[in-house]
């Protein structure tokens, strides 16, 4: 059996050792606090995206089974809205059926929350933080509408354009498509087949000013001709490294998100999420203005060494965990 | 047959599109941020050979084909059909003209081939990479004329034409790869 070996290179593993300093620097210059939240929780996100591991764990209580975090974000705002202030965090996150060549199940994921930021500060902070480590030296800031204008002759605040107009779209352009997608999936399909391929020669990308039916956790906000979701994403060559949300502080907005998460699981089949109360009740006492990203770090790594797929920047990838 | 999903997607896995059988090639996953994942899908067509690439919702399920390789000896022709034998079965196996197409040419008796029996019927014949056979038909070598390292046409026991060295003579037995029809070396006298 020659797979015990590692999936990296020893200089990789190195180059790993070497990118975790550099990282603890970056925030120990900044006063950012490093901090650890559990792996192992009793509640999770109900975002319909993701899927979880579930854990059994009839030893410790009431509940039976566990969730491995699919980030650490939950956790981090509680220690937020009791007063922490600025803090990271770099952990292990958890996704189940995410595998490929830039997908680990198991990867290694640094968060990190800004007080009384918006996402537009903590962008210049998250392109300060890749150009340090990658060693470049500029960057771009898209609005998603921009992307799909510049490169898709599609403008989304257009109220012709809905569903069956981009599905339109994803035809011509990719020919054969699955037939059910909905409206955001559809979004979801010209990002990653059409736009991504298109902006790998651009260096360091930000793309902001998402559609408010992708906002997630995040706030939404008015713009010129309509309203956007306050999210970015980062991406570096072509391949996406960071998600970053100006944080939805309000228990209501936060909740109605969740039902709605809830609702679309149901919709597909899949099994809904009890909300975490937890959170909720951290929110309830006042999460304190903030913005928050999350970045991947073996991503950063790929990058920065030039290997071409995550094994290479694992020790051991999932198939010889 | 089985279901696969997107996730048990892995080369060489043989599933239906379409109608047809389908050999997986390649299964990318993408995911945009934290929308809906999809996997773009590299599949070879069993029955017109084509690669096709599709893209799937992650999770999305196709039934299985199936599809199973066989090591078969070619028997005999009828000119419509084919005849495969497996030498332990000795069960026979009828491939029409559209499973043998290029292969045609490098059939041979009591040589082992690599069929491919969708719904236990033959739907593509694969030849091994080098092949063994006579010289029914050439010029004869002009002397002098090595120099230049020349080739001549030279026509095969199963009908099939590659060039081979001027050096080489009719009644000859040659190796050939099958992949780029070319001559390799006399056979070897064992």
């Amino acid at each position: 059996m020659s797979d015990w070996r590692p999936s990296a290179s020893l200089d990789t593993i190195a180059a790993r050792a070497r990118l975790l300093h550099q990282l603890r620097d970056f925030f120990a210059a900044r006063n950012v606090m490093e901090v650890e939240t559990p792996l192992l929780a009793q509640a999770t996100v109900p975002d319909p995206n993701l899927e979880v591991f579930a854990v059994s764990t009839d030893v410790m209580g009431a509940s039976p089974y566990r969730f491995l975090q699919t980030s650490p974000e939950f956790a981090m705002k509680r220690l937020l809205a009791a007063g922490s202030g600025d803090i990271f965090q770099i952990s292990k996150a958890f996704r189940k059926e995410e595998s490929g060549r830039h997908h680990n199940p198991e990867f290694s994921l640094l968060e990190w929350y800004r007080v009384d930021w918006d996402h537009r500060m903590l962008i210049r902070e998250v392109a300060e933080l890749i150009c340090e480590m990658l060693g470049r030296t500029g960057w771009q800031v898209w609005t998603y509408r921009a992307l799909f204008q510049e490169h898709l002759s599609v403008d989304l605040f257009d109220p012709g354009i809905g569903r069956p107009q981009l599905l339109d779209v994803a035809h011509q352009r990719i020919g054969d498509i699955p037939p059910d997608l909905d409206y955001d999936a559809a979004l979801a399909l010209l990002m990653s087949h059409c736009i991504e391929s298109k902006i790998s020669d651009w260096g360091v990308v930000f793309v902001t000013e998402f559609p408010v039916s992708q906002a997630a956790l995040a706030r939404t906000m008015a713009v010129d001709r309509g309203a956007v979701a306050a999210r970015f994403e980062c991406y570096v060559d072509g391949c996406e490294v960071a998600n970053g949300y100006w944080e939805q502080c309000d228990v209501a907005g936060l909740t109605a998100q969740f039902l709605a998460d809830n609702e679309q699981r149901q919709q597909r089949g899949l099994p809904m999420r009890e909300l975490d109360q937890r959170l909720l009740a951290a929110q309830a006492e006042g999460l304190p203005d903030c913005a928050g990203v999350a970045l991947g770090v073996d991503r950063l790594l790929a990058l920065q060494t030039g290997v071409s797929s995550l094994a290479e920047t694992l020790s051991f990838d999932w198939h010889r965990a | 047959m089985a279901n696969f999903s997107t996730n048990e997607f892995k080369s060489g896995l043989k599933v239906m599109l379409d109608g047809d059988p389908c050999s997986i090639l390649e299964n990318e996953f993408v995911k945009p941020g934290k929308g809906q994942a999809f996997n773009r899908v590299k599949m070879r067509n069993l029955k017109s050979g084509r690669v096709w690439e599709r893209t799937f919702k992650s999770g999305d399920s196709l039934e299985g084909a199936d599809v199973m390789d066989m090591t078969l000896e070619y028997s005999y022709t009828d000119g419509e059909f084919w005849y495969f034998m497996d030498p332990a079965s000795y069960e026979q196996f009828a491939a029409d003209r559209d499973a043998v197409a290029e292969t045609e040419k490098w059939l041979k008796e009591q040589e082992q081939y690599e069929v491919t029996l969708y719904n236990g019927a033959p739907l593509a014949v694969t030849p091994p990479n080098f092949i063994e056979l006579a010289i029914t038909e050439t010029d004869p070598g002009l002397k002098g004329d090595t120099a230049q390292g020349g080739s001549k046409p030279a026509t095969l026991s199963t009908g099939a034409v590659v060039r081979v060295p001027l050096f080489i003579t009719e009644g000859e037995v040659i190796r050939i790869d099958t992949r780029s029809g070319e001559y390799v070396s006399r056979a070897s006298k064992s």
